[in-house]
């Protein structure tokens, strides 16, 4: 019996694995090259983002952050065209449509309560705070999709360290801007306006807390939440809150939006929890935006570090 | 132009119409304007399009006798398997596209998941419904017990009603436009029964065309 031995291919020839997934657009590129040849245009026009911000101010970012991940970003457009932001609507396509409306400077944040420097922020202030860094986080929706985003803050803590808590503060309050004349959304009484979220103040201090101000270099697009939102890596995304106007401290834990919609489907923790489904669909499996087969969503998000945070707490119980 | 003859001419305008929906999604597809998370979106546009292919099913009985145009219930059949046509296809996008055919994980979505179980449930009572849409089928079950059986469409919208409020996180417009349209439909025949109870001539007389020959021709 013969048995074709293969034949040795020289390891020079195997194309790489980056190649072989980009081969579309490898192609797309040659073919595009073609045509800028032809058009006599710079070739930097074409393989720029396909969406322009006319406001889009690039920022200072000096720091790559450790806490960053290797995975895949999720395309500028997948970010910005796929968004809860339930302000402007409560499909995924209204906020890209309807938050250019929203004014985002002037733009000031109060932060009050139980600390010793109570102080009304201006945005262009709050950004000078700290050394804006580069946080590439896996961001998992309680919906079950999962994205990753190149986010530019500084840790809350600075903040919070800046105006000193008293001994009384226990949970941190956001509060998300409320304006009736440029966010159709809250028309509708979905939730409870204005949208509020909440954490614990160890968890606000935690290095992986965030205070965001844009993604991919450049100030947060008005969608995302500009011009400024928390970032919690290991929670479901609906923790973190956007356009933020109010940061209060407080001594009890505040009342947040999706957990007085329905107190069953979303607690006030909220961690990513594989183990804990919600009750009406399972959060052992997500969606990367991209990909086709869903992937096993990971204990914390994959941010196991916070586990301490919780230490003897039932996490079904607190979920 | 008789009922009959704009009937007949009209059908393959009819059914191109009720593939209008398809196509466009499709077309969105072709050209990658599926958006970030294409599965959701076919997800979405195929339940969509059952229960408003249910819905126009439903409304032809009680339009048929407001606007006394007998003609129309013609068209139910094909309404009425464009509604199951979508309905396959919302429950293969689950199946295949979504859980990527893990019956472990499906089996306990269908008894763990309260949405899950009444979508299930709508889907599988439109199975004996078409079926049975073959003139044929109706010749061996008998008007009476075809139409008793094909009361099971009253059930199954509002199962799939209820699987979509089930379904959406806080918004339920949406879900509440359609129960409401339902609701309105199904009423409808309550209405219609009390009159008939009180003069029991005014019936519209669907039993009589059962006798016709023409093959399309369904019993109401």
């Amino acid at each position: 019996m013969l048995i074709k031995k293969p034949g040795h291919i020289p390891s020079s020839e195997i194309t790489s694995r980056s190649v072989y997934l980009n081969r579309r657009k490898f192609l797309a590129g040659a073919a595009a090259a073609g045509a800028v040849a032809l058009a006599g245009r710079a070739a930097g026009d074409l393989f720029a983002p396909g969406i322009s911000y006319a406001d889009a101010a690039k920022l200072n970012v000096t720091v790559k952050s450790p806490f960053s991940t290797t995975e895949k970003e999720t395309s500028l457009e997948d970010i910005t065209h796929y968004n809860n932001f339930y302000e402007f609507g409560t499909d995924k396509y209204s906020p890209a449509k309807y938050a250019q409306a929203m004014r985002t400077r002037p733009w000031k944040v109060k932060v009050e309560g139980e600390v010793q420097k109570p102080r009304t922020f201006d945005i262009d202030d709050l950004l000078k705070l700290a050394p804006l860094e580069e946080r590439i986080y896996r961001h998992r929706c309680v919906e079950g999709w999962s994205i990753v985003v190149p986010w530019n803050g500084y840790p809350l803590s600075a903040l919070i360290n800046q105006v000193q808590p008293t001994s009384k503060a226990k949970y941190v309050m956001f509060e998300t801007a409320l304006d009736w004349s440029t966010m159709p959304g809250v028309r509708e009484p979905v939730l409870n306006w204005p949208y509020t979220e909440g954490l614990r103040l160890d968890e606000a201090m935690h290095p992986l807390a965030l205070l965001c101000f844009g993604l991919y270099g450049e100030e947060l697009p008005k969608q995302d939440g500009a011009p400024v939102r928390t970032v919690v890596p290991w929670k479901y995304g609906f923790k973190s809150c956007k356009s933020i106007v109010r940061i209060r401290f407080m001594e009890k834990q505040p009342p947040t939006a999706w957990n007085m919609a329905a107190p069953n489907e979303y607690g006030f923790y909220s961690n990513v929890n594989p183990n804990v489904d919600h009750p009406r669909w399972s959060q052992a499996t997500e969606r990367r935006l991209g990909e086709f087969l869903k992937r096993k969503t990971l204990m914390f998000n994959g941010y196991e570090q916070v586990a301490s945070l919780y230490n003897g707490m039932d996490l079904r119980k607190y979920y | 132009m008789t009922a009959e003859r704009f009937v007949r001419l009209s059908k393959p305008a009819v059914f191109a119409a009720c593939l209008v929906p398809l196509g466009l999604l499709a077309r969105k597809g072709i050209t990658f304007r599926l958006g970030a998370n294409p599965i959701e979106v076919i997800t979405h546009s195929t339940g969509d399009w059952t229960l408003i292919f249910l819905c126009i099913t439903l409304a032809i009985t009680p339009l048929r006798r407001i606007l006394r145009l007998p003609w129309l219930i013609r068209y139910r059949r094909m309404t009425g398997l464009f509604a199951f046509f979508h309905a396959v296809l919302h429950f293969l996008t689950y199946v295949w596209l979504d859980k990527f055919f893990d019956w472990h994980a499906m089996v306990k979505d269908v008894y763990k998941r309260p949405f899950i179980t009444a979508g299930f449930t709508a889907f599988v009572l439109l199975l004996p419904l078409a079926a049975t849409s073959t003139a044929g089928m109706i010749r061996r079950l008998g008007g009476r017990r075809w139409q008793m059986l094909h009361r099971l469409i009253y059930v199954s919208a509002t199962a799939g009603v209820i699987h979509y409020y089930w379904q959406v996180k806080a918004d339920v417009r949406l879900p509440l436009r359609y129960a409401a349209i339902v609701a309105i439909l199904l009423g409808c025949r309550a209405v219609f029964r009390v009159m008939d109870r009180r003069r029991p001539g005014a019936r519209m007389p669907e039993h009589a065309e059962k006798l016709a020959p023409e093959r399309d021709v369904l019993p109401g």
